[in-house]
């Protein structure tokens, strides 16, 4: 470790390399071991979000789905934060990219929970 | 000593130079001197060194290669280690081999191996490819090396996926190349780092040292004459666990504690 090195470790500027190791590992081991790469794994979260907007409003910016891996297991994690649910389900292939959050016809939801 | 004991364990990292041979090798030797009758079966076709680090390149007539074509007898191809008794080598066949090998023979040459020795040890080739696969296809259980760093343990990572799908078990983990001080200092990936990433139980800690180059130069494991080295310890404490033995592992933020480890230390200090 250099002088530098220690003076911004100890000013907390920078993270030690053990770290950043650990971190860039795990990301890259989640990736090796489910075999998916990344265009196959955008094209899976614009799916998987078109198919829960059916049913409920999400934020299609903040929806996030990625891999995690723990234990050699690694899990496909979805975080879709939900605005509202839909009264009825929108039909299926309406046209591609079915509703986003910021569709017509609000106020009529009003009446349902949450 | 027991027939009955027959282990086949496959010696494996997927990486390249992490240690697998000096490990087999070393291996080889403590488990000879501790009385079992071992057996090491080079299965690096491409690049073989077992031979070398055991200082038996001079004595090999046979290979692995003549056994499977019939050309000699096993036992003719063994090649068994002067100093050590109980323990032989199985040279591996000429490179050019690799290209009619299959899974199904090196089962056959494990098995016949396995007829007269306790623990057979397979040095796997580097990568995942053919000559990995065949070899993976003979062991019963694994052995996978990897030293602290991040190429290392994601090639470890894909191997252990390979001889997980192949029902290859139990599968233990040395980490090879240990240096104490940067994991202290927390350059390096620690010790749970790894075992937590790869999921493995830890079979052996071997930490960094020169020695290990020494005795490669003269074709003399470590573990051959008692030396007191750090990685000769590790070797044999690996070599007894392995034989069910319980060993406390070395715990590397105490390692270096004691006077000799200080003054020694004093002597080639950096600043910082």
């Amino acid at each position: 470790m250099t002088l530098r090195d220690l003076i911004n470790r100890l000013l907390g500027r920078q993270q030690s390399s053990a770290e950043t190791a650990r971190e860039r590992l795990q990301l890259v081991l989640a990736h090796d071991r489910s075999d998916l790469n990344p265009e196959l794994l955008e094209q899976m979260r614009r799916e998987i979000l078109e198919v829960v907007s059916r049913y409920v409003e999400v934020d299609m910016e903040e929806g996030d789905v990625s891999l995690e891996t723990e234990d050699r297991v690694t899990a496909l994690v979805a975080n879709l934060p939900i605005k509202r649910a839909r009264p009825v389900p929108l039909p299926r292939e309406p046209g591609h990219d079915s509703a986003g959050g910021n569709d017509a016809a609000p106020v009529a939801r009003a009446t349902l929970s949450r | 000593m027991s027939a009955a004991v027959n282990r086949t364990i496959l010696i494996c990292s997927g990486k390249g130079g992490v240690g697998k041979t000096t490990l087999t090798a070393n291996l080889g030797i403590a488990l000879a001197k501790q009385g079992t009758r071992t057996a090491v079966l080079d299965a690096d076709f491409g690049l073989r060194n077992l031979d070398l680090l055991l200082g038996l390149e001079n004595r090999i007539v046979y290979t692995a290669q003549d056994v499977l074509t019939g050309n000699c007898r096993l036992e003719q191809a063994l090649v068994r280690h002067k100093q050590e008794p109980n323990l032989a080598l199985l040279p591996a066949g000429n490179p050019r081999m690799l290209e009619w090998l299959t899974p199904e023979d090196m089962q056959r040459v494990a098995a016949m191996v396995g007829e007269s020795y306790d623990y057979v040890l397979i040095d796997a080739p580097a990568g995942i490819e053919g000559g990995f696969r065949n070899a993976m296809a003979a062991a019963r259980e694994a052995i996978v090396v990897t030293t602290p760093e991040v190429s290392a343990v994601r090639d470890a990572d894909r191997v252990i996926g390979l001889l997980n799908s192949q029902a290859v078990r139990p599968i233990q983990l040395v980490l090879n190349r240990v240096r104490p001080r940067m994991m202290a200092n927390q350059e390096m990936l620690g010790v749970n780092d790894v075992t937590d990433i790869l999921a493995l139980p830890l079979l052996g800690l071997v930490l960094e040292d020169e020695q290990v180059i020494v005795s490669t130069n003269r074709g003399e494991p470590l573990t051959m004459n008692g030396a007191n080295s750090p990685a000769a310890r590790a070797f044999t404490n690996v070599a007894r666990r392995l034989r069910g033995e319980d060993v406390p592992l070395l715990d590397p933020s105490l390692e270096g504690q004691g006077l000799r480890a200080k003054l020694g230390r004093l002597m080639t200090r950096k600043m910082f």
